[in-house]
C-alpha cells in the first residue's frame, strides 16, 4: 500500500492504478475528523457508513478492471444546501432539520459519477446566509488555523473541511462571496465560476440570478480537476450555460508572460494593511513572471454592497417562502394555515434569515419596488458595464479576496453591516456574473491565512486559473 | 403601502411597514423585533443612500448575468417521485394526501 | 335568449349599461406539465404526478415545456393575437395549495396580445392578452359543514393539477349582456377545441371562467367592477352576471357605492358572496423569474403555427351559411358545425344533392353520427334530389331518412320502393297535373287569376289520382310554375 497523496488528483491517480484503496483513504480521512471535528465542527452530518460502502464499491471497480472515474476514491465534503437523496439537507436550518430530500442535486450526481466519495455534509450560514458560519441553527464552525476565529462564510464548514484535511475537496455556494471569503480566511482555495457554468439543480436557492456551486481545494490543479467534473450544461437548469466548459488543468503551465493584469485603482478602502501588503506582494509576483500590471477603474465597484443587499434579499425573500410547513420540513401546529405558516417560520428561521427576508420583501413592496429593487438592477447593470470595460483593458483584475484576516468568534455578530462590509470585493462579481477565484497567497496579521482574488470576465475560467496557478507557483518557490 | 416620497433608497422605515411587511412575508414577528428590525433595517437603508446621487435614467435593469434565451424543452414524459416516501416525509399526511389545518384569511 | 327575458334584464338594469369582461383559464393538452417533466394527467391517483418541483422541493428548477408554448401560440393566433417575445415572472403569494409559494405567470411581457373573437351577432370582443402560467394544486376540505372552508376540520392536499400548463385569456370589457358573455364562452370553447389546445370542459375544470362586471350610465365613467368566480357551467356564467348586475343597480340607485371585491357564485341560493375579507389586501410582489430565460418565438416558428391552424368554426359557419342558404347563426349550421358534420353536408353538395336540404336532415338525424358520419354521402344526395323531384312526400323523406342512418341500406331509391313509396317522377307528376288541369278548367282559370286558394282543388286531384303517393309540395310548385 502506498502513501496516500493529500489532494485529490494524486488520490484518484492511486486509487486508480490500485496503489492506493478508496477504503484506505477513506479511513485516513475519517481519522483526521475524528481527531478535530470536535473542536472545528465543519460538518452537521459525517457520513461513515455511507463513505465506507462508497468505498468498497471503488475498490470492486479497480478490482474488475473499471475506472471509476477521474474523481476515483476522492473523499469529498458537500455544504449542506445541496440535495443528497436520502441524506439530510438541512442548509444549517432548524426549519429544514431533519429533512431528506428524494432527489440528488446535478453537480452531486456528477461527483459521485465520477467516483468521488461524499464523506460529510457541511455546516454553513443558515441558508447561505452570512460571512462567518456563526449564522447556523447548529453551532459556529472554527477556523483550523485558530479555533476561537471564524472560518468565514457562508461556506465555513466546506473551507474548514479542506483546511483541516478533512478531505481533498470541499464543494460550497458563492452569492456575495460565500466561497471565496472563506476560502481565503481558511487559507485554501476556492472558486466561483461565470454563472451558469455550473448547475444550480438541486441547490437549495438562496438568490437564484446570483448562486453557484464551486470547489475548496489546497491546490489549482485540484479545483480545475473538480470543475472539469461538475462545470457543463445541465438540461434541469434553464440558466445553464449551453456551451462546453474550458478545459482547466491543461493551461496552469502556461504561466503569464504577456497578460495583462489589472489593478483596480478606485476599489473601495477598508482593506487591512496586511491584507493590502499581500495583495501587492501578489502583483510584484506576476510582474516578475512577466505580466503587465495595468491600471483600470471600475467606479461602480463601491454600489456593489447596495445592490446585492437589495437584490439578493429580494430574490431570497421569494425562495424561502416554500418553508410554510406544509409539504415538508419543520411544522409548527396552528388553528388555520395562516397562523401555521406564521408559527413555522417564526420558530424555524433563525435571526440573520428573517431580517433578510423582511429586506427583501420590502425591496419588492408595492410602492418601493422602483426605489429599492428596481434601482438595485440598474445599479447592477452599471457595474457590469464598468467590469466590461475594464475587461477590454486587462485580462484579468486582482483584488483583495476578504478586507480582514480572519476575525474572532462574535466580533461582528450584533452588527449586520460589519458582517455585510466582508463580502466588500466579492459581491460585484456575483452581480456581474464574471467568475472569480480566491487564491492563498501567505498569511497576515497573527499568521492568519491571507487570499488575493483573481477575477476574470465572462467565461475566462482558463485565463484565471492560468493566473491562479502562477501566484500558487510563486507561493511555492517564496515558502521554503 | 404608501408610495414613497421620493425615489431615495436612504427614506427611513417605520415600524408600521415593517409591522405590514412582517405580515406579508408571514414572519410573525414579536413588538421587540419589529422595534429591533426597524432600527436594523432603517441603518441598512441609510448605508445604501450612496446609490441616490447616481443618474440611472439611461440605465437598463439588469436581469440576467448570462444573456440566454428560448431555453425548453421537449413534452416527454419523465419518472415521478414515489408518492408515499413523499407523504411519509411530509408534516401531515391522510389519503394520500398533505394535510392541513382549516385554510383562512387567504384568497382561494 | 328570448325577447321576454332580455326586456326582463333591460329592466332590471334600468338605463345603466352592463360592462362585463372575462378571464378565462384554460389547461392545455400537453403530455407534461408546463416546468417540469411530470404527466398532465386528470383524474389519477392523489400525489402520483409529482416531482421536486412540482412539490417545489428545495433546490428545484423549473424548464419550460415547448409543446405548451406551441398550444399557447396556436391560441393567440386563433384569436387574431399578435406573438411577442415574453418573460415570465413570479406572483408570490401564500396558499396551501401553492407549492413555492408563487406562481411562475406571464406580467407585463405576455406572450400574447391585442386579438379579438367575433360572436355570431356581429360583436368583436377584444383580446387583451392571452398569456402562460402554471396551475396550483388542489385542496378538499374534510368536515366541517358542505365542505366549505369556513369552520371545516382541514384540508387535503392533492398536488397532481400543480404546475400544469395555463393560458389565462384576458377580454377587454367589451361584452354587454349576459348572452354575449355565454356565447363568448362557447366560441371560445369551440376554437379551443377545434386548435386542439384543450378539452376546455368547464365541468371537469379545464377551462374556468372569472367575470368582472359593472354597470354604468352610459356617458358617464365607468363603475367599480366585481370579480365573480366560482361558474361551474355557461349557464352559471349567465345566471351569476345576471344576479351581479342587479345587485350592483340596487346599490347604486340606493346611493351606496359598490365595493370593489371579489365575489363567489353560489348556485345553490343563486347569488353571489363576498368572499371574507382580509385585513391586508395581497401585494403579489411581481418581479422577474430568474429562473427562467426569455422567450422569444422566432417568426418561422409563429408562421409554421399560424399555417397549420385549421379552420375555425367561424369561419366554418360562413361557408355552410353561403353554400346551404342558411344564416351563419341558425340554430342549424351551429349545431352541424359544433358537431363537425359540416364538410360532410358540403359532400352532399359535391356529390349532387341540395345542401339546403341536406343540413336539415343532418341537423334533425345526424345527431349520434359524429363528425365522420356512416351513412354514405352519395345517399344523402340522392335523397334530396328525389325530394326535389317531388318523389317523396316530407313523411317518407323522413322514415327512409331513419332507414340510412340505421344503417339498413344505402340506396334510399331502393328503401323507398321496398316500403312502397313509389317514386312518382316529374313527368309523371307532370301528366298528372295536366289531366287535373283539363279536369277542372274552373278552378284553373281563378288560380291563374290569382287566386291562390283555388289551388287546392288541382292538388286534391292530383294527390287523389297519385293515391297520395304525390308531394303535395311539389304539385303545388308545378302549378305555380305553369301559371306565370
Amino acid at each position: 500500500m502506498g502513501i496516500i497523496p493529500t489532494t485529490a488528483a494524486g488520490i484518484a491517480d492511486a486509487v486508480r492504478d490500485g496503489s492506493v484503496t478508496a477504503s484506505d483513504v477513506v479511513e485516513r480521512h475519517l481519522a483526521a475528523i475524528e481527531a478535530r471535528e470536535h473542536e472545528i465542527h465543519a460538518f452537521n452530518l459525517v457520513g461513515a457508513d455511507a463513505a465506507r460502502t462508497a468505498a468498497a464499491a471503488i475498490d470492486a471497480a479497480v478490482a474488475a478492471g473499471d475506472d471509476p472515474g477521474p474523481l476515483a476514491g476522492v473523499p469529498v465534503a458537500l455544504k449542506d444546501n445541496m440535495c443528497t437523496r436520502g441524506v439530510e439537507t438541512t442548509c444549517s436550518s432548524k426549519i429544514l432539520a431533519g429533512w431528506r430530500p428524494p432527489y440528488d442535486a446535478t453537480v452531486v450526481e456528477r461527483l459521485t459519477a465520477a467516483g468521488a466519495v461524499v464523506i460529510g455534509k457541511t455546516n454553513l450560514d443558515e441558508f447561505a446566509m452570512g460571512s462567518s458560519t456563526e449564522n447556523s441553527a447548529f453551532g459556529p464552525t472554527r477556523n483550523p488555523h485558530d479555533i476561537s476565529r471564524v472560518p468565514g462564510g457562508s461556506s465555513g464548514g466546506s473551507a474548514a473541511a479542506v483546511a483541516a484535511g478533512f478531505a481533498p475537496l470541499g464543494f460550497g455556494s458563492d452569492t456575495g462571496g460565500s466561497i471565496r471569503q472563506p476560502a481565503a480566511l481558511c487559507g485554501v482555495v476556492g472558486v466561483k465560476t461565470t454563472y451558469g457554468a455550473v448547475s444550480r439543480y438541486g441547490l437549495v436557492a438562496f438568490a437564484s440570478s446570483l448562486d453557484q456551486i464551486g470547489p475548496f481545494s489546497t491546490t489549482v490543479d485540484d479545483a480545475a480537476l473538480a470543475l472539469e467534473v461538475i462545470a457543463g450544461h445541465d438540461p434541469m437548469d434553464s440558466t445553464s450555460i449551453p456551451e462546453p466548459f474550458p478545459r482547466l488543468r491543461e493551461v496552469l503551465d502556461r504561466g503569464v508572460e504577456g497578460l495583462r493584469v489589472g489593478r483596480i485603482t478606485d476599489l473601495p478602502t477598508g482593506a487591512d494593511p496586511d491584507v493590502i501588503e499581500r495583495l501587492e506582494a501578489a502583483f510584484d509576483a506576476l510582474g516578475a513572471a512577466g505580466a503587465k500590471i495595468v491600471d483600470v477603474e471600475v467606479p461602480a465597484f463601491t454600489y456593489g454592497l447596495t445592490a446585492y443587499y437589495l437584490i439578493a434579499p429580494a430574490e431570497a425573500s421569494s425562495n424561502l417562502a416554500r418553508y410554510d410547513g406544509v409539504r415538508y420540513g419543520l411544522r409548527v401546529d396552528a388553528p388555520d394555515t395562516n397562523a401555521m405558516y406564521m408559527a413555522t417560520r417564526h420558530e424555524g428561521f433563525g435571526a440573520e434569515v428573517k431580517r433578510r427576508i423582511m429586506l427583501g420583501t420590502y425591496a419588492l413592496s408595492a410602492g418601493y419596488y422602483d426605489a429599492y429593487y428596481g434601482k438595485a438592477l440598474r445599479v447592477r447593470r452599471l457595474i457590469s458595464d464598468d467590469f466590461a470595460r475594464a475587461y477590454e483593458h486587462a485580462d484579468v483584475l486582482l483584488t483583495p479576496t476578504s478586507p480582514t484576516v480572519a476575525f474572532p468568534i462574535g466580533a461582528k455578530t450584533d452588527n449586520p453591516l460589519a458582517m455585510y462590509l466582508c463580502d466588500t470585493y466579492t459581491i460585484p462579481s456575483n452581480l456581474s456574473g464574471h467568475p472569480g477565484m480566491s487564491v492563498p497567497f501567505g498569511t497576515g496579521a497573527d499568521d492568519l491565512p491571507v487570499g488575493v482574488q483573481v477575477l476574470a470576465s465572462t467565461c475566462g475560467e482558463a485565463t484565471m486559473f492560468q493566473v491562479a496557478a502562477e501566484l500558487e507557483r510563486a507561493m511555492e518557490s517564496a515558502t521554503p | 403601502m404608501t408610495q414613497l416620497a421620493s425615489d431615495d433608497v436612504s427614506e427611513r422605515i417605520s415600524a408600521d411597514v415593517v409591522a405590514k411587511v412582517s405580515r406579508l412575508a408571514r414572519l410573525d414577528l414579536t413588538p421587540e423585533e419589529i422595534e429591533i428590525t426597524t432600527t436594523q433595517l432603517s441603518d441598512v437603508l441609510e448605508h445604501f443612500a450612496d446609490v441616490d446621487a447616481l443618474d440611472l435614467s439611461d440605465v437598463s435593469p439588469m436581469t440576467q448575468p448570462y444573456p440566454l434565451v428560448n431555453v425548453m424543452r421537449d413534452d416527454v414524459e419523465a419518472p415521478v417521485l414515489d408518492r408515499d416516501a413523499v407523504l411519509a416525509a411530509a408534516p401531515q399526511a391522510e389519503d394520500g394526501r398533505f394535510r392541513v389545518p382549516p385554510i383562512v384569511g387567504l384568497e382561494g | 335568449m328570448t325577447a321576454a327575458t332580455t326586456t326582463a334584464t333591460e329592466d332590471a338594469l334600468r338605463g345603466y349599461e352592463l360592462i362585463v369582461g372575462l378571464e378565462v383559464h384554460v389547461e392545455l393538452a400537453t403530455v407534461t406539465k408546463l416546468f417540469s417533466a411530470s404527466p398532465n394527467r386528470f383524474g389519477d391517483e392523489p400525489n402520483t404526478n409529482i416531482d421536486p418541483v412540482t412539490l417545489g422541493l428545495p433546490g428545484a428548477l423549473p424548464v419550460l415545456n415547448r409543446q405548451a408554448v406551441e398550444l399557447a401560440m396556436r391560441i393567440g393566433l386563433a384569436l387574431n393575437c399578435t406573438v411577442k417575445s415574453c418573460t415570465f415572472h413570479r406572483k408570490n403569494y401564500f396558499y396551501p395549495d401553492m407549492p413555492k409559494a408563487y406562481q411562475i405567470s406571464q406580467y407585463d411581457e405576455p406572450l400574447n396580445v391585442d386579438g379579438w373573437l367575433v360572436l355570431a351577432d356581429g360583436t368583436r370582443v377584444g383580446i387583451e392578452r392571452a398569456h402562460l402560467e402554471e396551475d396550483t394544486g388542489k385542496s378538499t376540505h374534510v368536515g366541517g359543514s358542505g365542505g366549505r372552508i369556513h369552520g371545516s376540520g382541514h384540508s387535503l392536499i392533492d398536488f397532481n393539477r400543480a404546475g400544469v400548463p395555463l393560458v389565462e385569456i384576458v377580454s377587454r370589457p367589451d361584452i354587454r349582456t349576459s348572452e354575449q358573455a355565454r356565447e363568448y364562452v362557447n366560441e371560445l370553447r369551440a376554437i379551443l377545441v377545434a386548435i386542439g389546445a384543450s378539452d376546455a370542459k368547464m365541468e371537469e375544470g379545464s377551462m374556468r371562467v372569472d367575470a368582472n362586471v359593472s354597470v354604468h350610465q352610459p356617458g358617464t365613467p365607468l363603475g367599480t367592477r366585481c370579480e365573480i368566480k366560482n361558474l361551474n357551467s355557461v349557464r352559471s356564467l349567465g345566471r351569476a352576471i345576471e344576479y351581479e348586475a342587479r345587485r350592483q343597480v340596487v346599490l347604486l340607485e340606493a346611493g351606496e357605492t359598490v365595493r370593489q371585491e371579489t365575489r363567489h357564485w353560489d348556485e345553490t341560493d343563486g347569488r353571489t358572496h363576498t368572499l371574507r375579507s382580509k385585513e391586508d389586501a395581497d401585494d403579489y410582489r411581481y418581479f422577474l423569474e430568474p429562473d427562467l430565460v426569455p422567450l422569444d418565438p422566432d417568426p418561422a416558428w409563429i408562421e409554421r403555427v399560424r399555417s397549420a391552424l385549421p379552420m375555425l368554426p367561424a369561419e366554418r359557419r360562413q361557408l355552410l351559411a353561403a353554400a346551404t342558404g342558411a344564416a351563419a347563426n341558425s340554430e342549424a349550421v351551429m349545431v352541424v358545425v359544433d358537431r363537425g358534420q359540416d364538410p360532410y353536408v358540403l359532400a352532399v353538395g359535391d356529390a349532387g344533392g341540395d345542401p339546403a336540404r341536406a343540413l336539415v336532415h343532418v341537423k334533425e338525424a345526424f345527431a349520434e353520427q359524429g363528425a365522420e358520419p356512416v351513412v354514405p354521402a352519395a345517399a344523402i344526395a340522392k335523397l334530396t334530389q328525389m325530394e326535389v323531384a317531388g318523389a317523396l312526400t316530407s313523411t317518407q323523406v323522413k322514415q327512409v331518412l331513419a332507414d340510412l342512418v340505421a344503417g339498413e341500406g344505402d340506396d334510399p331509391e331502393a328503401i323507398a320502393a321496398a316500403k312502397g313509396f313509389e317514386a312518382v317522377d316529374t313527368t309523371a307528376l307532370e301528366a298528372m297535373v295536366d289531366e287535373a288541369i283539363a279536369a277542372q278548367p274552373d278552378a284553373w282559370e281563378k288560380y291563374r287569376a290569382g287566386e291562390d286558394k283555388a289551388v287546392g282543388a288541382l292538388v286534391g286531384a292530383v294527390m287523389k289520382a297519385s293515391k297520395n303517393q304525390a308531394d303535395g309540395k311539389a304539385v303545388t310548385a308545378i302549378l305555380r310554375s305553369r301559371r306565370q
